[in-house]
């Protein structure tokens, strides 16, 4: 199945590498990655898309928990989240007749003409990765010269966030199957 | 105080508490090198290789409970340190190694000695840093010798380039909270966690402790004793768990796993609780996970969350330090009677003696020199007090069945990588680190050669160790899975050895041969008796076996066995039958 985690890691040097190293050498598949900045400048978040058997998205939750630079680590596979995916293409677009089709097409399926050139166009279009399918598949009575999708982002709905999850308190709670609640890391109280 | 890098490195180092480092000089570590001529108080120990030099360094750290520290330079230094860190990253030994790396401007272009050396150790290190401001220097040691040496230890590699040794700068030693907001160290179970594992321990009928390398770690050799004297629970031991836990207590039941006892396999798989303390369940001790265990609940104790049902799915997950969780756990025990179970163990023990090499060599003496009896020699002889330090092979595997240990520490091994070359080097950091302990490295002929050059290390530092030599002039651990599993085709393992006694000679180290049992006690008490490395090869069978022997991946309780008697058809023509 597929797993979607989200981490928070230090804004470093050589952080991607430590993340995307783990799952080469747990031989992990990497559905798609996606990596950018967040509102706090010492914190950059990643967003992983992976096939794996159920039971592996808590080790893998884990074993990223174990790179000193990861921060935060959530598998929103099964929480509800907002999910987008950001498409470009490029179709061919020789003359008025195509052209036209094109922009009905984006205008039917709110996608956008972002550049209009003599013989090609590039379309964008963001979405939940359904969409960005289905558009992409309508694309193909063009010729679809280039894309690029970007991956999956996440963000899990609902006030919580990922920076306010007490890691402390939560990162190991799903580690005892039998004891419901409470985590183990650091309890100061008895 | 205006210091360079170089000489802000051995600020931290002292800062650290070390006053011992093992290292390997050239061109891109030189300032660090040149600096050290201003630290008189550190002593520098010189390997003849850096592999050699990590595992004195974890030996130093294992025998010590200190951070091991190792120096290299860029490139072949660097790369030549991958083996001894993979070594520390599998047995979670703390170490930090730093290495001199080819100036920042240089970086990249492929410099003459330039390796990524943070690429390559990325994998086999619990952490690395390439250091690009000399401001940086010092947090990042301090950094470094902090997660080496805390939660689940391991190593750390710290790459400082040459340029950035070189710049001084107004040196502050940066005090105050480290920033680390992704690294938390485990320390107490929640109560909930306490309570779930109290249910399952007061309802057991037969349960089990699993032993780990982390009793060592936390210091809860105390705690385990006095859980299992409460709730009469036997403790079985895996290979690092050795000395966690009196191997002469009655509750013990010795090591468990591919050679452990066959007592111990068997009580692991007729459990019905099992209470793993600091150990992972790694595929040698687990054998087939479809079958392990099969009718056990489970409650795992363990500082590193990941490992916390990675192989064997437990019941009740607990994350945090042993020594703290036990001490919640302590005062809330029944005391607990398990006599039928115990019992049943001892039937299981009675029925191993009866197939014990010794004892048959012992009612039938055929003349020649056992490595067993070599080991055992070597426990009587040193009253079992030794710090020993094995390599790998059938020699590792004996002296876990015939040395048994009482202390913490007093067994050091290559365990999770089974690093054929660790443990002569390694019984070198150990002596360093603990200079009143009497230490043996126990290794065989194949394992010896591959780090061998250390020879000239004790001798240049006068390094008091013994060592063993159990010569089968094979492979003997490989060539006994030749013939158990690839009918008998020796293939690329018998060994044409060198003369060791003449060799250890050339290096000036007093060395004997001894081939028959009866010499053995006179060549281990003179080897005592002598100040400084001495030799003593062991001429042993060539073709023998290690007993009992569960065949990788099959059920634990599938092991291979010694005859007895009874079963050996040729029993009176050849009592030793393999
Ligand atoms: C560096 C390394 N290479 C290969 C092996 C595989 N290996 C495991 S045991 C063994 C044989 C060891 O022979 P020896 O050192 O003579 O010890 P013995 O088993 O005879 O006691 C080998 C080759 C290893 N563990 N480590």
């Amino acid at each position: 199945m597929k797993h979607t985690l989200i981490c928070l890691v230090e804004n470093k040097p050589g952080v991607l590498n430590r993340v995307v190293s783990l799952f080469r050498r747990r031989n992990f598949n990497m559905d798609s990655l996606t990596v950018g900045r967040t509102h706090n400048p010492d914190i950059s978040r990643i967003t992983v898309v992976m096939e794996a058997e159920p039971g592996d998205g808590k080790k893998v939750v884990m074993m990223l928990y174990k790179l000193i630079d990861v921060i935060e680590v959530q598998d929103v596979t099964n929480i509800p989240t907002i999910n987008r995916d950001l498409a470009l293409v490029k179709v061919r677009t020789p003359d008025a007749y195509a052209r036209n089709a094109v922009t009905d097409l984006c205008y039917e399926r709110g996608a956008r003409l972002v550049d209009i050139g003599p013989e090609v166009t590039i379309v964008e279009l963001a979405g939940a990765e359904e969409s960005v399918e289905s558009f992409v598949e309508a694309l193909h009575q063009f010729e679809i010269v280039e894309m690029v999708r970007t991956g999956r982002v996440s963000m899990g709905r609902g006030i919580r966030t990922m920076e306010q999850r007490d890691y402390k308190s939560t990162r190991f709670a799903a580690y005892a199957p039998s004891v419901n609640g409470g985590g183990s890391a650091g309890h100061d109280d008895e | 105080m205006k210091l360079t890098g170089a000489e802000i490195v051995w600020e931290c180092l002292l800062r650290e508490g070390v006053d011992l480092v093992f290292g390997y000089p050239g061109g891109a570590i030189l300032p660090i090198y040149d600096a050290l001529t201003k630290y008189p108080q550190i002593r520098h120990v010189l390997p003849r290789h850096e592999q050699g030099g990590t595992h004195m360094a974890e030996g130093y750290a294992r025998a010590t409970g200190k951070v091991g520290v190792m120096l290299a330079t860029s490139g072949p230094g660097a790369t030549n340190l991958v083996t001894g860190l993979a070594n520390a990253m599998m047995d979670s030994s703390p170490l930090v190694a730093i290495t001199g790396q080819v100036p920042l401007g240089a970086i990249g272009s492929d410099a003459f000695q330039e390796t990524d050396v943070t690429g390559c150790t990325l994998p086999v290190t619990k952490h690395n840093y390439l250091v690009t401001r000399t401001e940086d220097i010092a947090y990042t040691i301090r950094e470094a010798f902090h997660i080496a040496r805390t939660g689940r230890p391991g190593p750390v590699l710290v790459d400082i380039p040459k340029d950035v040794q070189n710049k001084v700068i107004e040196f502050h030693y940066p005090e105050g909270e480290l920033r680390l907001p992704g690294y938390n160290v485990p320390g107490k179970a929640h109560p909930k966690e306490i309570e779930a594992a109290l249910d399952l321990i007061h309802s057991a009928k037969r349960p089990l402790i699993l032993a780990g390398h982390g009793v060592l770690m936390s210091g809860a050799m105390d705690e385990i004793r006095s859980f299992a004297e409460i709730t009469q629970t036997p403790v079985a031991l895996t290979l690092l768990g050795k000395g966690g836990f009196p191997e002469n207590h009655p509750l013990c039941v010795g090591m468990m796993g591919m050679h452990g006892t066959a007592a111990a396999n068997q009580a692991i798989q007729q459990a019905d609780l099992l209470l793993a303390f600091g150990m992972r369940f790694d595929d040698r001790v687990t054998g087939n996970l479809k079958t392990y265990s099969p009718d056990s609940k489970k409650i795992h104790v363990e500082i590193d969350p990941s490992e916390i049902n990675k192989n064997v799915k437990v019941d009740v997950g607990i994350v945090g330090d042993l020594k703290m969780v036990l001490r919640q756990l302590l005062p809330k025990l029944q005391t607990g009677q398990h006599q039928e179970w115990i019992g049943q163990i001892r039937d299981w023990e009675e029925d191993t003696s009866e197939r014990d090499i010794l004892l048959r060599l012992a009612a039938h003496p055929d003349g020649k020199l056992w490595a067993a009896q070599v080991i055992a020699e070597l426990f009587r002889c040193t009253e079992g007090k030794a710090l020993t330090v094995s390599d790998v092979g059938q020699h590792q595997m004996l002296e876990a069945q015939y040395y048994p240990h009482t202390r913490p520490h007093s067994l050091l091994t290559s365990g999770g990588l089974g690093t054929m070359g660790f443990g002569m080097p390694a019984a070198i950091g150990a002596k360093l680190g603990r200079p009143d302990e009497e230490v043996w490295a126990i290794v065989g002929d194949g394992g010896f050669q591959m780090t061998l050059t250390e020879l000239g290390t004790a001798m240049q530092e006068h390094v008091n160790i013994n060592i063993a030599i159990i010569n089968n002039s094979f492979l003997g651990m490989v060539r006994q899975w030749q013939e158990f599993f690839y009918e008998e085709r020796y293939q690329s393992t018998p060994l044409k050895n060198p003369d060791f006694v003449k060799l250890a000679a050339a290096y000036d180290i007093p060395a004997r041969r001894v081939s028959t049992k009866e010499e053995i006690e006179e060549a281990v008490q003179w080897a005592r008796s002598i100040d400084g490395p001495t030799l003593i090869e062991f001429v042993v069978v060539q073709n023998d076996i290690v007993y009992p022997m569960v065949p990788a991946g099959a059920d634990l309780h599938a092991m291979i066995r010694r005859p007895k008697p009874s079963e050996s058809p040729d029993f009176e023509n050849n009592p030793t039958a393999i």
